[in-house]
């Protein structure tokens, strides 16, 4: 087991409650994993069937592994400009 | 007041500015910066907090970004419009925080030789930026209401 913190924003981080996320999972891990085990975290029901991730600032497929040191985030629909 | 200093007219082109700032933008600052002897033609773009949306009184919007990750992005977005149009100099500024109506939340500079190149990559940058860089905004509405924009599915 290992523990990614995953940083979240805007109405991700109004439905968890904070900017930071402590997910445990099991290595190997990949995208879709992390965010399976964020979907039984609380909160976790208000995210939208495949939100967008980043690792260490890139969007990143579901596929991809995440690795312990990486920086992850969660990314809810952009809305600049 | 301070005078523009201009590169040789050998290099039009120039590394993209890319600021996230907090302070007001002073679109004057962004045209000074792709300002060069080479250039023709500049392509200004202003976005600002818009009175009503979908029908509701805004009274502000607070801007929130993945600060490191936007800066990439919108890094990128430039980067891929000097590829597209060779030689353009490209500024974006784009602000966060808290905004009332009327703000202005982003600038955009682009300077070619030409006028149609500038203009396209205005309009590139622009449009990237909107589906791209992670940044978010939350409208106050008149009535106490607020809530995160999702722009996702509606038109802009």
């Amino acid at each position: 087991m290992m523990t990614i913190p995953v940083l979240v924003f805007a109405s991700y981080a109004d439905a968890f409650g904070a900017r930071t996320v402590q997910v445990p999972v099991s290595a190997p891990c990949t995208v879709a994993d992390l965010v399976s085990a964020m979907r039984v975290l609380p909160g976790g029901d208000r995210l939208p069937t495949k939100p967008l991730v980043a690792l260490n600032q890139a969007y990143a497929k579901m596929s991809a592994s995440v690795q312990a040191g990486d920086e992850v985030a969660l990314i809810p629909p952009v809305a600049g400009g | 007041m301070t005078t523009p200093t201009f590169a040789p007219a050998t290099e039009p082109g120039c590394e993209p500015f890319i600021a996230l700032v907090t302070a007001p933008i002073d679109l004057a600052q962004l045209v000074q910066r792709v300002s060069h002897a080479s250039v023709g033609a500049i392509a200004t773009f202003l976005g600002t907090v818009r009175e009503f949306n979908d029908g509701r009184a805004v009274t502000g919007i607070d801007y929130e970004a993945y600060e490191p990750m936007a800066h990439r992005e919108m890094d990128a977005i430039a980067g891929e419009a000097a590829e597209r149009f060779p030689g353009v100099r490209v500024n974006v500024v784009h602000r966060l925080g808290t905004l009332a109506v009327g703000e202005v939340s982003v600038a955009i500079a682009c300077a070619h030789a030409r006028r149609a190149p500038a203009a396209d990559a205005m309009r590139m940058v622009i449009e990237e930026l909107k589906v791209r860089v992670p940044i978010w905004k939350r409208e106050h509405y008149a009535d106490g209401e607020f809530t995160w924009v999702d722009p996702s599915g509606n038109p802009r």
